[in-house]
């Protein structure tokens, strides 16, 4: 790791304002990937301004079917949310799956939906939901956050707040592990929202997390796993690597979506 | 037997200082000056080095020096070996290429060290090596070992033309010929043994320290066996004698084989010492680790097993294929050879055996012994073939096997092994009756009605522990002797040390050895410490591998025992004015056998030191020296079966049960042997299921980190099934085998034939992965 000075931020403005005055610098929020992009020097921040202890982006509220998760709660707390677990326990299902427990107890949704790693489960989880990303400036809806491979619609220096949902009718989430990482191999996040019916992706696309029309459209007309039989996932635009080739992910994809419909609550 | 001597499942005396962060590795070693290095590594799998310019990186802040190979080799050092010479079958010895400890002209793979950096830091060291400039010229690649051997591939040592490096083989091909073409069916399987790194907790690290005063060099390392490694540095390396040369292998987190052999680093991290006049440590980050520590396994064999008309197995045809990587480490030769053909008899009686290896030269990190080291090759070829033929000839696994088991011993196979003592029948059926086989049929109906597919395999390994005896490992063309060596010191009071050339790296021997001691003499365990891991402490010794310590290792403890346990009870006899023939030794007294006289251990002790009373013409002192070298090796042997439940939609493979029946002879402390069973078979499961080394084309390492290199983690395993048989071991004082290596040599083939069992078809390789195992089930075949 090469040298870094670090910041805790007490306050968003605080935060923000360490940002602007250290253009090298980087938004820490649990370090999950940056740290360890770090310790291989494949990452050089001069600064880190740590965000997981500002009080005011930190925890969970519920009004009426509103979420609003703060940016800087750890996947744990999510995990063990018994007021969210009763309106949509599919995320608090898929937050108790992120990594081990360090990383469930260090990470952040704020963390990783800005990271946007094409693996990480929370962005099929917001997708899935239709969430809107807070940010220090801006609300930006979740179909207009993740725009690719670890990127997003942030700009330079913009930080995560918080992240806001109205708990779908139903939700399932199902996840197929890469053996060695963990990370999702194929993610499916499937929801009757109050939009409609929205089947989010993640592990599989070349691009990044996405959403799957087909799905959506079959489960539209019948909300059932066997409703997904017959819809067919093209393989063209999945990623292949040596632990899944893309013939393989379409497969992942069809059947996790089906475990998540059958799994929804 | 008592509570804490043979047999009795005494926790762990070791346990608290590793439980409470108290072990004491290499990389906890700080000395007063000390400094860091970082290696300069090759990005490339193959090229030339035409210049090296470490201007810029000499000036950067804490640098003290950069040095290269060229200056290494201007020093003397000298190049590392391969320490056992075999010939090929023509005649010709094996055709070693020179492996300079830093690179001069060439690097073979990526990984491959070309300078040391020293800094006052280890992240300044860093720095530094980054900012070494290296001109290349890249040169064409090969990673597999069939490729290399093509015409046309790279050549990646000019002493190894084609890359290959023997062409040995063993056995008789003429009557093996003719049994295959006399045969009432043959079967035929080509067989692929996958590649895999070894990843010990504790990464290498190493700290040499040179006393400009005495002329002196001490070597803290990771080393599984500190003598040999004093020995081949000082009579092959060059670096200094070894009465100049103090190697101390301190607490070493595991070591699977990887720990054996002597790698650049430690010889570099010495000689920089001296060169920069401060003492260097350098420890392995865990990528490097991927990159530099020793492989192991990467086989590819094509096999044809003969059977007559009763099922009985005629012969034996192996052509076998060795990934050696881009140089020979230390032991990688006898690997593919000794410790891998030697043992294709199985437990099976096999009239005729042939088999032929070749080794070939990679672009690739070496391959050696990593657990099991050959014997999970041999093991897996044979019981994967012995489950082909099974459903080809239409019988049962289990009633191949019992139609084709040895069953008088000794037992001379025609590869060299004289098998001593064995019931193989014995671990079979207890294999079956606890996995409850013949209740599959229904549970795989319960499997099918959800939709699951079942399967069950098994696998009946043998093994060689305790490689010996010197003469004829020497024969074979072993550069050293394997025996062992111990010395029983007990001191004035009467507790005791015993120094032993063992080296534990998780094995426990401070508990295991101590309960032999303690069960001998009837003293307290916590009254005996083992000493090992120092050569200025401990007698010359052979070191931990190959399942040896118990056998070998403790053999020697007995010898030496057997010696002090002779002068106390001379003493003793002496002291009660009884006769030598009646002392008895029993809970720490030595007693005359039908009276009530007896003088407590530590009397006798104290008498030997204060030489007030000895017996006339007695030397004072009580502490005895013995070497061992066995007459054979053991033979550890048993069964496993695994059963396995796929989840057709994604391949998955679920662990429903694994059972365990092991013979290892007689058993020093059962709770440490089932630890070793546990962590073999996660280790075999590993292999089975989810390990698997992979270079792209170009010889990137892709598996380079645990992001892709899949490891086997708790929820990958069932809870196992063990029991034991016995038939100790007749060819040391204690009666047995070996268990550190059964378990990861037994269980890849039970998993694959119950995998295979389960999809009804034999194209699998491992590791099964959940995508592998979904093709299998769902393309033509």
């Amino acid at each position: 790791m090469y040298a870094t000075s670090y910041h805790r931020a007490s306050s968003v403005e605080d935060a923000v304002k360490l940002k602007s005055a250290n253009e090298e610098g980087r938004y820490l929020s649990g370090g999950m990937t940056l740290i360890a992009t770090m310790k291989q020097r494949l990452a050089a921040p001069s600064d880190l301004i740590d965000l997981r202890h500002i009080p005011a982006i930190r925890g969970i509220r519920i009004e009426g079917r509103k979420v609003t998760i703060g940016a800087a709660t750890p996947h744990a707390d999510v995990a063990a949310s018994r007021e969210l677990a009763a309106i949509c326990p599919a995320i608090c299902k898929l937050a108790g799956h992120i990594g081990d427990p360090h990383v469930r107890h260090m990470g952040t949704i704020g963390g990783s939906i800005a990271n946007n790693d094409p693996a990480a489960d929370y962005p099929a989880g917001l997708l899935g939901l239709g969430a809107t990303v807070v940010t220090d400036r801006r609300s930006i809806s979740a179909d207009d956050f993740f725009t690719g491979l670890f990127e997003t619609a942030l700009e330079e220096g913009e930080m995560v707040t918080s992240v806001t949902f109205e708990a779908p009718e139903k939700a399932g989430y199902a996840k197929f592990n890469n053996p060695a990482s963990r990370f999702a191999m194929t993610g499916v996040f499937a929801a009757k929202t109050a939009g409609g019916i929205r089947v989010a992706v993640t592990g599989a696309g070349a691009s990044g997390v996405f959403r799957h029309p087909g799905f959506e459209q079959a489960l539209a007309s019948n909300w059932s796993p066997d409703a997904l039989s017959n819809v067919a996932v093209d393989a063209s635009n999945l990623m292949a690597d040596m632990h899944a080739n893309a013939e393989y992910r379409a497969n992942l994809v069809k059947v996790m979506a089906k475990r998540a419909v059958a799994s929804a609550g | 037997m008592g509570v804490e001597g043979i047999g009795a499942r005494v926790t762990r005396k070791e346990d608290k200082r590793f439980l409470t962060g108290k072990g004491r590795y290499t990389d906890d070693m700080t000395v007063p000056g000390m400094k860091y290095a970082c290696f300069v590594r090759s990005p490339y799998a193959h090229a030339k080095i035409s210049n090296i310019d470490a201007t810029a990186a000499k000036a950067m802040p804490g640098v003290i020096d950069v040095l290269d190979g060229k200056q290494l080799q201007a020093d003397g050092i000298g190049n590392l070996i391969c320490g056992w010479m075999i010939h090929s079958k023509d005649g010709s010895p094996m055709r070693m290429g020179a492996w300079h400890p830093l690179a001069v002209d060439t690097v073979r793979y990526v990984g491959d060290a070309i300078a040391i950096v020293v800094a006052d830091s280890s992240g300044e060291a860093r720095d530094a090596a980054e900012a070494v400039v290296i001109d290349y010229e890249q040169l064409p690649v090969v990673t597999e070992a069939v490729a290399a051997l093509a015409s046309g591939a790279p050549q990646i040592h000019p002493e190894a033309p084609g890359n290959l490096i023997f062409d040995w083989q063993i056995g008789e091909p003429d009557a093996v010929d003719k049994a295959i073409a006399a045969a009432a069916h043959v079967t035929e399987i080509e067989i692929l043994n996958n590649r895999l790194s070894p990843n010990p907790m504790e990464p290498r690290a190493t700290l040499g320290i040179y006393d400009t005063a005495e002329d002196h060099y001490t070597c803290y390392t990771t080393s599984q066996n500190p003598h040999v490694a004093r020995l081949v540095m000082s009579a092959f390396y060059n670096v200094a004698p070894e009465n100049k040369l103090r190697v101390i292998a301190p607490d070493v987190g595991g070591g699977f084989g990887s720990k054996i052999y002597i790698y650049p680093e430690e010889i570099i991290c010495l000689w920089a010492s001296k060169k920069t006049g401060v003492p260097v440590k350098w420890t392995s980050d865990r990528t490097e680790a991927f990159l530099t520590d020793a492989h192991g396994r990467d086989h590819v064999s094509k096999v044809k097993m003969a059977f007559d008309a009763n099922n009985r197995i005629t012969a034996l045809k192996v052509d076998t294929i060795a990934n050696l990587g881009a140089y020979m480490s230390l032991f990688s030769s006898a690997v593919p050879t000794y410790l891998y053909a030697t043992l294709l008899s199985g437990q099976y009686a096999i009239p005729a055996i042939h088999a032929n290896v070749r080794t070939v030269y990679t672009n690739t990190v070496p391959v050696d012994a990593y657990r099991g080291a050959g014997r999970p090759e041999a093991t897996y070829l044979l019981e994967r073939t012995m489950e082909t033929a099974a459903r080809e000839l239409g019988i049962s696994p289990a009633e191949l096997r019992k139609i084709n088991f040895i069953r008088s011993f000794p037992y001379q196979t025609p590869v060299i092994m004289n098998y001593d003592a064995g019931d193989y029948e014995a671990s079979l059926n207890a294999a079956m009756q606890a996995a409850d086989w013949a209740g599959f049929a229904a549970r795989r109906s319960q499997s099918e009605a959800k939709g699951k597919k079942r399967g069950i395999g098994m696998s009946c390994y043998i093994e060689a522990c305790g490689i010996a005896p010197s003469a004829a490992v020497g024969s074979l063309g072993a550069g050293v002797g394997l025996w062992e060596s111990a010395e029983v010191r007990v001191n004035a009071v009467g507790t005791i040390e015993v120094l032993t050339g063992s080296h534990s790296h998780g094995q426990g021997h401070e508990t295991t050895f101590a309960q032999l001691v303690a069960g001998r003499l009837g003293v307290p365990i916590e009254s005996i410490n083992i000493v090992h891991g120092d050569t200025d402490k401990v007698q010359m010794g052979m070191g931990t591998y190959g399942s040896r310590s118990g056998a070998v290792g403790m053999s020697a403890v007995v010898k030496a025992l057997d010696k002090v346990e002779a002068k106390a009870k001379k003493i003793a006899a002496h002291l009660m004015e009884a006769s030598e023939e009646d002392i008895v030794i029993e809970n720490g007294e030595l007693k005359v056998a039908g009276t009530d006289k007896s003088v407590p251990w530590f009397q006798v002790a104290l008498a030997s030191y204060t030489a007030h009373n000895l017996p006339s013409g007695m030397e004072p002192g009580l502490k005895e020296t013995a070497f061992y070298d066995p007459s054979n090796f053991t033979f550890p042997a048993g069964c496993y079966i695994a059963e396995v439940e796929i989840d057709p939609d994604t391949g998955e493979t679920d662990i429903v049960q694994f059972v365990a029946a092991d013979d290892f002879g007689n058993i020093i402390n059962p709770m440490i042997v089932e630890g070793q069973v546990h962590g073999g078979i996660a280790q075999g499961i590993g292999q089975a299921l989810l390990e698997n080394v992979q270079y792209d084309a170009n010889g990137q390492l892709l598996t380079a980190s645990y992001m892709d290199y899949a490891m086997p983690r708790a929820d990958d395993l069932p809870s196992f099934t063990l029991s034991h048989q016995n038939t100790p071991c007749p060819g040391n004082p204690l009666g047995i085998k070996g268990c550190g290596e059964a378990g990861a040599i037994g269980s890849p083939p039970a998993l694959i034939n119950a995998i295979t069992d389960a999809i009804g078809h034999n194209k699998l390789t491992m590791p099964a992965t959940p995508m592998k195992v979904w093709q299998a089930l769902h393309s033509a075949h």
